[in-house]
Formats: structure tokens, C-alpha cells, sequence
């Protein structure tokens, strides 16, 4: 039977088990709207803007371990998606967007909406088709969700001209698809694992430093069993926070610009790092010539050989998929019973205890003024700790990384690599379609979640309860706190003037808002809005505005020279 | 790589985003139409090189890449170069060509067009050796490489 282009897209969705969609329409993509309409298997869900399509199916995917799908239309639609896009590309999700495109005879005559969509989103997809023929849909859309999934996942854009979608051919879906050209490693070489583990168990001073990398290969099982087994302390990385439990003694908090001060210690100080799935980036390593240590050796497992050897050199890489190089490591540590000298563990834990006790995360918890760390933690305990927390970029991140012990993965989504203000919001609607009935927290500022507020309208029509916990500080804190540290107190463009009233818009949205001024009401008013479990809340928090995020690696400093309260 | 449109782009746009230096490349399809082949010639140092060869095998179209300077190879680049070849010229711009083993492939009263073949450094040295004031216009290809002997790059 022949089908059009725009139903073939259909019925691939529906083969890959598609089961939501987030998008805008446009005149490019109306034949696909059309088929839509015509069926109930794969359920599309209008946002208000493309960029809140793009973070919600970012956040759908985060959440679960489902490729997140978005469509938009050709030009200005394009043109929107690609901060959602480079945002998914820079923490490596798994993402097929489809983009409409104009007419093929149109295309490079400056037509109206069209613009070069694979040009411009080139250096920010893992791949990218344009598809000029409806013969190729088919197969075209099966590589992309293989790419997208597959290797180091990365958001995929299928570019697909209107006329493509009009015209028929006979549907085939591919039973499977091989690139010549793509390969990607699982299995860690042997050999390799071997030396690593010898290193290992040669440690006096071992540390573990894991990354989102733990979390897309599904790994926190198993490195949750070599941490407790081996007994070594871990440390996560602010994309791969929940991938060790929080609440364990032997995680020592995040690590980096704004880690902890026993963390970072214990980066610096340690003689054999362990790296898995996390790739030294330059918020995690300080300063580069500071952070190098010949004494100390690294092993590094990775799935993508490109981030090897990248920033810091390393002893032992280890190409493969997380998940099966920890599994390899396991048997041969399970059969083999070796494990480190327990006298030189012992004094490094003690070395790690003093560290921690330096109790480097200590605020004021006296202060007449709403402190924004009291939030997060009230928080935590009124969510028992237990919900899905998205958040945008600055202070209020660093705080909620800092101070909500995530026990689990796929529970802290934030844009980590690309740091994009207006993700927090849009994500949390991605979170709450694809986890219906779950508690699901932003924890935003006021600067950034005006730039999607538009997505309340969104959280209306599907009726997406979450809760806002605004950290109001009337300032882009994060710049603030740097004009105070390293630009003499010159609060160039970082104060928020002319707020609007939260409460009044998110009533105008339909929704429920509240204010809180002081530090005695904030527990009853989280626990206020979680009962309301099918509204959603927006939580105006006046918070201290002097506050600053500690501890602090400043630019171009080492690791161990942090900034302590 | 694969022979495909936006494969080229591809390249030189991951060259430019991450600061790489192109002194050339050059790129054809080989005898089996589905594949094409580029020669890239860079410099940076070791840990740069390793970079590059891995970024360049992360994307999807390139199915292999090897580092021509890993072992023996040869390598060529052609070069049109037109000179003047007036009554002053004529005799010495021809003598020049015979001694690079070029040949000249056009004629007119006031210029030849030499053909030269040979390594990147044989093409650099006839600039150098000819009068500066002589040359009217050069093209040149951008070297190719292939290894020696058994040393071979196929899929």
C-alpha cells in the first residue's frame, strides 16, 4: 500500500514506540499535523514556543531512558529549536528532532521560512539528514533513532522538505540498520582492564570521579556495588549526581567550581583516579597546569574515545560502554577477592573525615532572611527526597546540586554542559508527561524562568502539576557573585528590575500561586503546595540577596584552592 | 568517507570550531563511487593530532582515517603556474620547467603555463627558484598521500 511522506513519518514514530511528541506547527509540517490529527497512538503536545518543545523532550528523555521527540516547522521554528538542541548535545541526550523544510524545488532560493536547518544545526547534532526523496523516510528515520541511542548519545535532525511529505511511496520499516562508518565500542579491551585493575588494587590513596556518563549507560548499579565493595570514596560530577546515593558516608558531594571542599581535596590529593563516564571538564578540573600530577595515575573509561586524553592525560583509557567495562571489573574483583591495602584505606578515610568536617556547605541558619540552601533543604524533606528535580542555570543550581542528596539517577535534570537559562521549566513538563503521578520540583530564579514562562500555558492544557520553587533574589546571582568577587562590586546589568507580581501571573495562567517572605513560613508552604497534587504551584521565595554559592574555585585557579565561606 | 553531500562540509566545519589549521585538503571519489577520499594537511603538536584523528572518526560519514606520517608514504601535488615568457624570459622559464620535470601545457607570445608535479616541497622550491617578478598566477591542488607497499587505506 502507498503511503504519503507525512504518514510515514507517522508510522515510523509508531514503530520506534514513540509515545509522545512535543511541537509547534508551521506551514512546513502541516501534512504531518494532518496525520496527527488521524491517529491516537503517538500523542502530541503543543508547547508555546519551539525551545519549550525541545527542553521537554530533553527532559522526557533525561527522565526515562526513552529517545525524546520533537517537531518543528522550517525557518523561525528551526531557528528556536537550536538552543534546545545544542543544549541536549552538550550533556549528550538521546534526541530525534524533526524539522519541516520548504518545498525541495524552493530550497536555496532564499525562500519564505527556509533557512540551511542542517547547516546551522550541524556543529550542534550528533547527526544531521536532509531528506529529499519519501523513498529514503523510512530508512533515514531508523538511523536516526540508532544514532541517537547508540554509542555517545546526542540529539539527531531529520529535515524534511514539504513536498517530501506529499508525495507516496510503498512503506517498509527496516528490520535493522548498519552504518559502515559507525561503530561504536562496548566492550572495554581486556587487556586494558587488567592493567586498570592492577592499578587499582596497587591504590594507597583511590578516589572515584563519575560523570553523566554513569547515568545514559544505565551503570549506577554497578558502580554502586565497586564503591561499597572496594570501599572507596566517589565523587559525582553535577551531571552525574544520583548515580552514586547521596546519603551513602562514601560520597564525598559533588566536585568542581562549586563542589565541596572534601571533594575537591581528595581530587587533588588522591594517587590513583578513577574516571567513569564523566570527562574532566573544565569546571570539574580547575586550573589545567595545577590539576597535573605525575605521581598520580588515571584510568578513564569512556564510550567516546574523543574525550580521552582530551584535557588531561591519562594512564590507562578504557574505550566502552560504562555498564559493560564495570561489569568485566566486577567478576574479575568478585573471583579474584584481592582488594586494596586496608591500613593505607583506612588513613586516607581519616584524611577525608577531617576534610569533611570542615562542614564547607555551613550557611546561616539563624538569619531573619529566607536563606536560599533552607529552601532546598526543606525541600528534600518534604519531598522525602525522592522527587524529580529540574532546574535552570546560576545559584539556585549550585544550591539545589549542593543540597538536595539525590539517591538515584535520572532524578537531577539540568543542563549541565551548555548551562542554558529557560531549560528548568520546559524540562519539568517533559519529566511530569513521561512520570505521570510523580512529584516533580523546579527550582528556578526569577531571571530564568522568564525566559520560557510562556510553557505555563503548556502545564495548563495537559494538566502538569508541578511545583516552582522560585529562589527570588531580585538579582542574576550568579553574575552578581562574580561582579563581587573579581569585578570590584560593579553590578553591571545583573539586577532584576521591574519583576512582575509571581502569584498574579501564575494565577493568570490558572494556576496557583504563593509568596513567602519569611524563613518560619517556607516548610509550611512547600508542604502546602505538594498536597496539592494536581495544581500546579508557583512558589515565589524572597530570598537573602547577599547570599553567595561556597565553596568557589575561581577561574584559572586549582582545584585546591577554593574560596571557603 | 562516505560520498555524500554535506560530507565535506562536515570536515572543514569541524576544523573551524575547534581552531584546527587547514593548510589544504583535497577530495575525490575513489574507484568504488560510494566512497570519496581527502587528503588533509595540518600541523598543530602530538596531542593535537590525536584530537583531530579522533574527532574526525566521530563523525558519522568518515569511515577511516590515518596519519600518512605513522609510516612510509609518498606524496604528490600538482601545480599550474603561469608565467611571463617574453623575449627576456622565454629561454630561462623554459629551462626551469626542464629542470623540475614540468611541462608546458599552454603557449602564448607573453607566457607559458608550466604543469608541475611532485612533493609539497618540490612545488614550494620551483616558486622560489623562478623570479618572483615572473610569476602571473598559480593553482595548486593541495597534496594527496598514499602509503607504501602494503600500507593501505580501505575499508
Amino acid at each position: 500500500m502507498e503511503l504519503t511522506g507525512a504518514e510515514i513519518v507517522l508510522r515510523c514514530l509508531q514503530e520506534e514506540g514513540v509515545e509522545h511528541v512535543f511541537g509547534y506547527p508551521g506551514g512546513a509540517v502541516l501534512f504531518i499535523y494532518d496525520e496527527f490529527f488521524k491517529q491516537d497512538k503517538v500523542k502530541h503536545i503543543l508547547t508555546r514556543h519551539e525551545q519549550g518543545a525541545v527542553h521537554a523532550a530533553d527532559g522526557y528523555s533525561r527522565s526515562t531512558k526513552k529517545v525524546g521527540v520533537a517537531l518543528v516547522t522550517s525557518g523561525p521554528g528551526a531557528t528556536n529549536a537550536v538552543t534546545g538542541i545544542a543544549t541536549a548535545y552538550m550533556d549528550s541526550i538521546p534526541m530525534v528532532i524533526i524539522s519541516g523544510q520548504v518545498p525541495t524545488p524552493a530550497i536555496g532560493l532564499d525562500a519564505f521560512q527556509e533557512v540551511d536547518t542542517v547547516g546551522i544545526t550541524r556543529p550542534c547534532v550528533k547527526h544531521n539528514f536532509l531528506v529529499k526523496d519519501v523513498k529514503d523516510i523510512a530508512s533515514t528515520m531508523k538511523k536516526a533513532f540508532y544514532l541517537a541511542s547508540t554509542g555517545r548519545p546526542g540529539p539527531v535532525l531529520v529535515d524534511i522538505p514539504k513536498d517530501i511529505t506529499q508525495h507516496k511511496t510503498e512503506f517498509v520499516y527496516p528490520e535493522a540498520v548498519s552504518l559502515r562508518s559507525y561503530n561504536p565500542v562496548t566492550k572495554g579491551h581486556p587487556g586494558q582492564i587488567r592493567r586498570a585493575l592492577q592499578l587499582i588494587l596497587e591504590a594507597k590513596r583511590p578516589m572515584v570521579y563519575t560523570g553523566g556518563g554513569v547515568t545514559l549507560s544505565n551503570a549506577s548499579g554497578e558502580l554502586i556495588e565497586f564503591v561499597r565493595m572496594m570501599n572507596f570514596p566517589c565523587t559525582n560530577t553535577l551531571m552525574g549526581l544520583g548515580g552514586y546515593p547521596a546519603t551513602d558516608r562514601r560520597f564525598l558531594g559533588m566536585l568542581g567550581m562549586h563542589g565541596t571542599y572534601e571533594a575537591n581535596m581528595a581530587m587533588q590529593e588522591c594517587d590513583v583516579l578513577i574516571a567513569i563516564g564523566a570527562r574532566f571538564d573544565d569546571r570539574v578540573i580547575g586550573n589545567p597546569e595545577h590539576f597535573f600530577n605525575p605521581a598520580r595515575k588515571i584510568i578513564h573509561i569512556d564510550i567516546d574515545p574523543s574525550s580521552i586524553s582530551k584535557r588531561v592525560r591519562v594512564d590507562v583509557p578504557i574505550v566502552g560502554n560504562v555498564q559493560d567495562v564495570l561489569q568485566e571489573m566486577l567478576k574479575a574483583l568478585n573471583s579474584s577477592r584481592e582488594r586494596v591495602d586496608a591500613a593505607a584505606l583506612e588513613s586516607w578515610w581519616k584524611q577525608i573525615e577531617e576534610w569533611r568536617s570542615r562542614d564547607c556547605l555551613k550557611y546561616d541558619r539563624q538569619s531573619k532572611l529566607i536563606k536560599p540552601q533552607m529552601v532546598v533543604e526543606k525541600l528534600y524533606e518534604v519531598t522525602g527526597g525522592d522527587a524529580f528535580v529540574t532546574s535552570d542555570v546560576g545559584q539556585h543550581q549550585m544550591w539545589a546540586a549542593q543540597f538536595y542528596k539525590f539517591d538515584k539517577p535520572r532524578r537531577w535534570i539540568n543542563s549541565g554542559g551548555l548551562g542554558t537559562m529557560g531549560f528548568g521549566l520546559p524540562a519539568a513538563m517533559g519529566v511530569q508527561m513521561a512520570n505521570p503521578g510523580a512529584k516533580v520540583a523546579c527550582v528556578t530564579g526569577e531571571g530564568s524562568i522568564q525566559m520560557c514562562i510562556q510553557e505555563l500555558s503548556t502545564c495548563k492544557q495537559y494538566h502538569l502539576p508541578i511545583k516552582i520553587i522560585a529562589l527570588n533574589n531580585r538579582y542574576l546571582g550568579m553574575v552578581r557573585q562574580w561582579q563581587e568577587f573579581f569585578h570590584g562590586n560593579r553590578y553591571s546589568e545583573s539586577y532584576m528590575d521591574a519583576l512582575p507580581d509571581f502569584v498574579k501571573l501564575a494565577e493568570a495562567y490558572g494556576h496557583v500561586g504563593m509568596r513567602i517572605e519569611r524563613p518560619e513560613d517556607v516548610e509550611g508552604a512547600l508542604k502546602e503546595a505538594f498536597a496539592l497534587e494536581d495544581r500546579l504551584v508557583f512558589m515565589d521565595f524572597v530570598t537573602d540577596q547577599a547570599e553567595n554559592v561556597f565553596p568557589m574555585v575561581p577561574g584559572g585557579k586549582g582545584l585546591s584552592e577554593m574560596i571557603l565561606v | 568517507m562516505e560520498n555524500e553531500a554535506g560530507a565535506l562540509s562536515r570536515v572543514s566545519g569541524l576544523f573551524s570550531a575547534r581552531g584546527y589549521n587547514i593548510e589544504s585538503l583535497s577530495v575525490a571519489p575513489t574507484e568504488d563511487p560510494s566512497l570519496s577520499r581527502m587528503t588533509i594537511v595540518t600541523s598543530g603538536s602530538d596531542d593535537v593530532i590525536e584530537q583531530i584523528i579522533k574527532q574526525l572518526n566521530k563523525l558519522i560519514e568518515v569511515i577511516k582515517v590515518i596519519d600518512l606520517n605513522d609510516g612510509g608514504h609518498i606524496e604528490r601535488e600538482m601545480m599550474l603556474v603561469k608565467v611571463k615568457a617574453g623575449e627576456a624570459e622565454r629561454e630561462e622559464a623554459k629551462r626551469m620547467a626542464d629542470i623540475f620535470r614540468g611541462r608546458i601545457i599552454d603557449v602564448s607570445d607573453q607566457s607559458y603555463t608550466i604543469e608541475l608535479t611532485g612533493t609539497v616541497a618540490k612545488l614550494d622550491a620551483f616558486l622560489d627558484a623562478i623570479d618572483r617578478n615572473w610569476i602571473l598566477e598559480t593553482v595548486r591542488t593541495g597534496a594527496s598521500g598514499i602509503g607504501r607497499g602494503a600500507r593501505m587505506l580501505r575499508i
